[in-house]
């Protein structure tokens, strides 16, 4: 047990980080589920020096069980509708802040952590679990693929449009939330 | 040569290193002589960049009681 508890401890955090992007409010709920999942079968990891990445792989497992026992369905996005659109030149044709020097800067400076949080709330989990993983979490894309046992290429489709349907929430997010104003924050 | 369409559309995988050759020399002709894409490119970095920077794994106290209240049963258990 010393050993799982140093392990759950040193990690908590980084669970519960990741879970909160994953599962917004039920971050805590699904963390102890992890815990609990990684308790009864800790016996199975064989080199401790995995231990983090076991622990995210029972984590998505969890945050799944979690999408399914509320009935969430996966939702499919249309590429066609996604892939065109570019946020670079999306600012630089609607230039929101016409007397800065480096707009696109300015763009992402007026989100603050909880606004990124309703913007990653806003896309379904298909794409927002690898957006996650590999841009906040730092794994790598091979290891994402491998922890959701999907094949590299559909892991690099949904990573895309997860990338491209970010980029177009935050513009959609910015104009519904006023963001587009110069000094909308300071 | 590709177009700024198809270099986009790679931008972040190649960003990723996750684009072979020989599709990878193909983006980087495109971008040695288009400013726009370079300007794409430099946004998609700020804005992998910007991502990185939220990633923060701060545990609220009360929290992190709770969580370790769950080990302590475990302990008991």
């Amino acid at each position: 047990m010393d050993r799982f508890r140093t392990l759950a401890e040193r990690e908590m955090a980084r669970l519960h980080a990741l879970a909160r992007r994953l599962v917004g409010g039920d971050a805590e709920d699904v963390v102890q589920e992890c815990l609990l999942r990684a308790y009864r079968s800790f016996s199975q990891l064989e080199h401790e020096q995995a231990g983090g990445k076991w622990l995210t792989s029972i984590l998505l497992n969890c945050c799944r069980d979690h999408w399914r026992a509320r009935g969430r369905r996966v939702e499919q996005v249309e590429l066609d509708e996604v892939d065109e659109f570019s946020l670079f030149r999306k600012i630089a044709d609607e230039d929101p802040f016409p007397y800065s020097d480096s707009v696109h800067l300015d763009f992402l400076h007026q989100f603050g952590s909880e606004d990124v949080r309703a913007v990653l709330a806003s896309l379904p989990e298909l794409y927002r679990v690898p957006l996650v993983l590999v841009h906040m979490a730092g794994y790598h894309v091979k290891e994402v693929a491998f922890m959701l046992d999907v094949p590299l290429g559909t892991m690099l489709a949904r990573l895309h449009r997860g990338r491209k349907l970010f980029e177009r929430q935050l513009w959609g997010y910015a104009e519904e939330n006023g963001l587009l104003k110069e000094g909308a924050r300071p | 040569m590709i177009t700024c369409s198809e270099a986009v559309k790679q931008l972040w995988d190649y960003l990723d290193g996750v684009v072979e050759e020989p599709q990878r020399e193909l983006v980087e002709e495109h971008l040695s002589f288009c400013r726009r894409c370079c300007g794409e490119l430099e946004f998609a970095e700020e804005l992998r960049g910007f991502l990185a920077s939220q990633a923060d794994d701060d545990l609220p106290s009360e929290v992190r009681a709770r969580l370790s209240a769950t080990l302590d049963g475990l302990d008991r258990a």
